[in-house]
């Protein structure tokens, strides 16, 4: 009974929060919006017993990403509009019908058929945090390592795409070169 | 009223629906970006559905994989958003449509 209230209740909140983010004209409205939708989501995430999953859903996302977006926003003018090029509409709203369902309907077919069977199924008497610290750390050891590197190399480019002078080396530059180069930022920095 | 592992994925169906018609009419780059989250997100609900009624970790172990993914795609995007956005001044999605940088 209070599953079907909640579940009911936070679909409700997500898809609303969702329709806002996609239709406003505001990008701060649609960040605000986004982030209220990812707390929602892992309300979804707490009733289904992933409690592991909805802490790192708030931490990652409303944590991060969105601080992330935040910070991205400022180096744009936000305020200014972005014309919004109107299409046909009902073409839209029917291609991402049809491909949304077609995409469920994938992967339904084996549930379906029943041949899904638990890979992985879960011990008896271990807390959530537990279980998936089992699975993680020895069936999916090697995915998790891959997936921290390519946070690594995400990391890198981020930083040396959004920071200053990042196409100049100082290690492949000589002295003279170096010395040029910081009177010329001293120049800037009096004038 | 029992709520089965049905409700779930219709509810991740209409998330992706709303995901996807964000990432089509959508002009904005950043707004591109936002849309691309609640795709993500709408597969992360029927991953944690999927665990739950089957028994099975492996659904939660997929959605770790695409929270980390998504995180990676933010600071990539957004770093080269911001490169576009300095030659450019402009983060319009028709700009471009010319693969010239």
């Amino acid at each position: 009974m209070f599953e079907a209230i909640a579940f009911y209740l936070f679909a409700f909140l997500t898809i609303s929060m969702f329709y806002i983010t996609v239709t406003t004209s505001q990008a701060l409205y649609a960040l605000t919006a986004l982030a209220a939708g990812m707390i929602f989501i892992s309300a979804f995430f707490f009733i289904l017993g992933a409690d592991f999953l909805g802490a790192v859903q708030i931490v990652v996302y409303s944590g991060a990403v969105m601080a992330l977006y935040a910070f991205g926003m400022m180096f744009f003018d936000t305020t200014r509009e972005v014309k919004e090029k109107q299409g046909n509409k009902a073409i839209i709203f029917g291609l991402g019908t049809i491909s949304a369902v077609l995409i469920v309907l994938i992967f339904a077919a084996p549930l379906v058929s029943g041949n899904a069977e638990a890979l992985f199924p879960m011990t008896p008497g271990a807390g959530n945090t537990q279980e998936v610290g089992m699975v993680l750390f020895t069936k999916y050891l090697v995915p998790f390592e891959v997936a921290a590197v390519m946070l690594l190399v995400a990391m890198i480019s981020g930083i040396v795409l959004a920071g200053k002078k990042m196409d100049l080396s100082l290690t492949l530059m000589n002295e003279d070169e170096i010395r040029e180069m910081r009177r010329e930022e001293n120049k800037k920095v009096l004038s | 009223m029992e709520i089965g592992l049905n409700h779930y994925l219709v509810l991740s169906t209409i998330l992706f629906s709303i995901g996807l018609v964000g990432v089509m009419r959508r002009k904005n780059l950043l707004m591109l970006f936002f849309a691309t989250e609640i795709l993500l997100n709408s597969v992360n609900i029927s991953f944690a559905a999927i665990s739950h009624y089957y028994g099975d970790l492996t659904g939660q172990m997929f959605a770790f994989f695409v929270i980390a993914i998504a995180a990676s795609e933010v600071a990539v995007g957004l770093g080269l958003l911001i490169v576009w956005h300095k030659k450019h001044n402009s983060i319009d999605l028709d700009t471009m449509s010319m693969m010239r940088g």
